[in-house]
């Protein structure tokens, strides 16, 4: 508890005592006039700022507010107890329910915001940067890229960078939510952030810190847009019109009937009686639960998200991730590593090895992905020694002389272009066809690699209410299709070009169906248009590209595609709990005010209705918090 | 110019009353606060006076939710 919360805690024992003690007064002992007066203490004690505030809304002209409604209640309570009934206590009780529900709230509201920004603390305090004569703890922020750092045991990555000695176990779990440990070694990136967890690693920056992970996230989480949400948007605009309302429903429940009763029945007016049921409808209608659990909920769920490695940029992103019904995916990066690698080799006469040793002498000096693919299949030492006569062919292939003979390696239109007659290959992926002396030597298949767990996660949107998934990518179709099919997706576009990209997701949306949203995942290479243009971009690897985080309205930390569903799942959590709060308080305030209106309800029904309601309605909204959980 | 100061402030609801406070002050181009952080980030409008704006945006954000603070 802060001082702020102490103080009240102080104010509300204080009062109760003091109401205690007054009860124990036995009738008639105490004047009225001296009685009031002594009420007026706990009264003052307790609801002074109430009383102040609402006077300084009245002068500011924002008069309908929670205070306004409390103070008139309240002082209403009072003025009957002095005129007719001698009984004060519900006047104090009120206020003494509604400070206890307040102090409550903020208590609920400080303690999840502690529980969120302890995940979030991943500032570094320092970085140990090495010296000549030594280390030196530098502020992270005066380290020019390029330097060493070491980074101890139990500390922090302060900067990206990579490593240049050591051997350890990295914990992402502030960053990602996954608490698998990541084993880095030498020449390994390392991302800031992350703390290290077993030996001492010498570090080479390759960033300064202002660019670095940690900044970019700590940048992203802080301003996080504030669009609000439609429910937000529905309170605000609810309770600028209901308060003002319930306050004219209340006058007019004073003043009519009494009224009519003396006009038009030629009864008695019970003006107390009906100015009380007046001033207990005013206390149920008091709109609080809505306005504070409402916007609690969304800053629960996100943090409760942010926990789990996602980040969402606002409210309003929270509730269209809720309404997902379609999810868009770019394959490379997504669904698939976007690393090729060997797949298999068909058709050879000779040993596998031996093809692959081949191949990987003739693509020796080759950046070309694909050659890299091949050189890192090769288990063998490569000589470059043994290779003369390189030709390459630009677009095709090569053809290269390695111990004497004549090594051609590329395309089937290298193969029909020397006039050697090749065998297609029937399975989706690059092919890299092999000719040797003339003669053909069969094919290297190379394939991009499914991630590990993206069927599960294509399955796991599906049963959490998705209900249709597409693919594009601007890959071959044929390979499109496979990884569709072993990935059960519902519909695949492929050969696409990035800015067919765009026009095929404006189709795409003008598909779905209205009340729901298409979300597109990408991995920010090549698809930033893309994300923007989507209802809803959901970008992965927050540690890749900034365009991406630029784009996205949502954020995954790693690249798990699992996280997509499960950012589905908190968000329609929430969304849950913001109906359940609105049902709740407004059904409980509509019986209430009913039972009110016709003078079944007292004052201590009343307050349940205003605080209890609040009290529940904030213990729900905080479950939120808790909704990336499973 | 965009920038930020650290805020002091109970309920969600009332942060979204002092960033819309703050927004209709002339001299902010936008305003956002963010609950979680407890802080607010303020966007001036190109030439405007910052430490006048901004006493303008404390008194406004007072009028509001007199339980507010704003960190100058």
């Amino acid at each position: 508890m802060n001082k702020k919360q102490k103080k009240m805690l102080a104010r509300i024992l204080a009062a109760a005592l003091l109401m205690g003690a007054l009860l124990l007064i036995p009738e008639g002992a105490v004047d009225r006039i001296p009685l009031f007066l002594l009420w007026l203490i706990p009264y003052g004690i307790i609801g002074w700022d109430i009383l102040l505030k609402a006077g300084k809304g009245i002068l500011n002209r924002q008069v309908f507010d929670e205070n306004f409604l409390m103070a008139v209640a309240t002082l209403g309570a009072l003025a009957i107890g002095l005129l007719k009934t001698g009984d004060y206590v519900e006047a104090v009780a009120v206020m003494l329910f509604y400070q206890i529900g307040e102090l409550f709230q903020s208590y609920a509201v400080g303690k999840s915001r502690r529980n969120i920004s302890a995940l979030m603390d991943i500032r570094p305090d320092f970085a140990r940067v090495e010296t000549p004569e030594g280390t030196e703890e530098k502020d992270p922020e005066e380290v020019p890229a390029g330097s060493i750092i070491q980074v101890r045991p139990g500390e922090k990555v302060p900067i990206d960078g990579i490593v240049e000695e050591g051997t350890s176990a990295l914990n992402t779990a502030a960053l990602t939510g996954e608490s698998v440990p990541r084993d880095v070694k030498e020449g390994d990136e390392v991302i800031s952030g992350c703390v290290n967890m077993s030996g001492l690693l010498r570090i080479r920056t390759t960033r300064e810190f202002g660019e670095s992970t940690v900044s970019r996230i700590l940048e992203l989480v802080e301003n996080a847009s504030s669009l609000k949400s439609r429910s937000e948007n529905f309170i605000s605009r609810f309770a600028k019109y209901y308060t003002p309302a319930v306050v004219l429903g209340a006058a007019a429940l004073a003043v009519l009937p009494p009224l009519v009763r003396t006009l038009f029945m030629g009864l008695a007016p019970e003006w107390e009686d009906w100015i009380y049921r007046a001033l207990t409808f005013l206390v149920i209608s008091c709109p609080c639960a809505l306005v504070i659990s409402i916007p609690l909920t969304f800053f629960a769920g996100i943090g409760g998200a942010g926990k789990a490695g996602i980040l969402v940029k606002g409210s309003v992103w929270l509730e269209e991730l809720s309404r997902t019904g379609t999810v868009v995916f770019d394959k490379t990066g997504t669904l698939t590593v976007g690393e090729f690698e060997v797949a298999g080799v068909h058709h050879s006469p000779l040993a596998e090895e031996d093809l692959l040793e081949y191949a990987a002498l003739a693509e020796y000096s080759s950046s070309h992905p694909i050659a890299a693919s091949i050189r890192r299949a090769c288990t063998r030492p490569l000589d470059p020694k043994r290779i003369s006569h390189v030709e390459e062919i630009s677009g095709n292939g090569v053809v290269v002389r390695i111990d004497g003979k004549e090594v051609a390696a590329g395309s089937a239109r290298l193969m029909s272009r020397l006039g050697i007659p090749c065998s297609e290959c029937h399975t989706a992926g690059t092919v890299v066809h092999m000719a040797i002396d003339g003669s053909y030597a069969g094919h290297i298949l190379i394939a991009d690699r499914i991630k590990p767990g993206a069927k599960e996660a294509v399955a796991a949107l599906k049963a959490s209410g998705v209900r249709e998934t597409v693919m594009l990518t601007g890959d071959r179709d044929a390979v499109a299709r496979q990884v569709a099919e072993q990935l059960d997706l519902d519909q695949v576009y492929g050969d696409l070009l990035p800015e067919d990209k765009v026009s095929l997701l404006e189709e795409l949306m003008k598909s779905r169906h209205p009340k729901e949203v298409l979300a597109f995942v990408g991995d920010g290479i090549n698809d930033a248009p893309v994300l923007t243009r989507a209802d809803l971009g959901i970008a992965m690897g927050a540690m890749g590209s900034d365009a991406a985080i630029e784009a996205a309205d949502v954020v995954l930390m790693d690249d798990n595609p699992m996280k997509i569903a499960k950012a589905i799942r908190i968000s329609r959590k929430c969304m849950a709990i913001v109906r359940e709060n609105i049902a709740f308080a407004l059904g409980v305030k509509a019986v209430c005010l009913v039972l009110g209106a016709v003078g079944i309800a007292n004052m201590w029904l009343a307050v349940f209705a205003d605080v209890g309601v609040m009290v529940l309605a904030v213990l729900n909204a905080i479950r939120a918090l808790f909704a990336g959980r499973d | 110019m965009k920038k930020t100061y650290k805020i002091e402030v109970d309920c969600a609801n009332c942060a979204n009353k002092m960033e819309d406070a703050a927004r209709k002050v002339p001299g902010v181009r936008s305003a956002t606060v963010n609950f979680m952080a407890l802080k607010m980030i303020v966007e001036f409008e190109d030439g405007a006076d910052i430490p006048a704006v901004m006493k303008e945006v404390a008194a406004r954000c007072k009028k509001v939710e007199s339980d507010c603070e704003i960190y100058l």
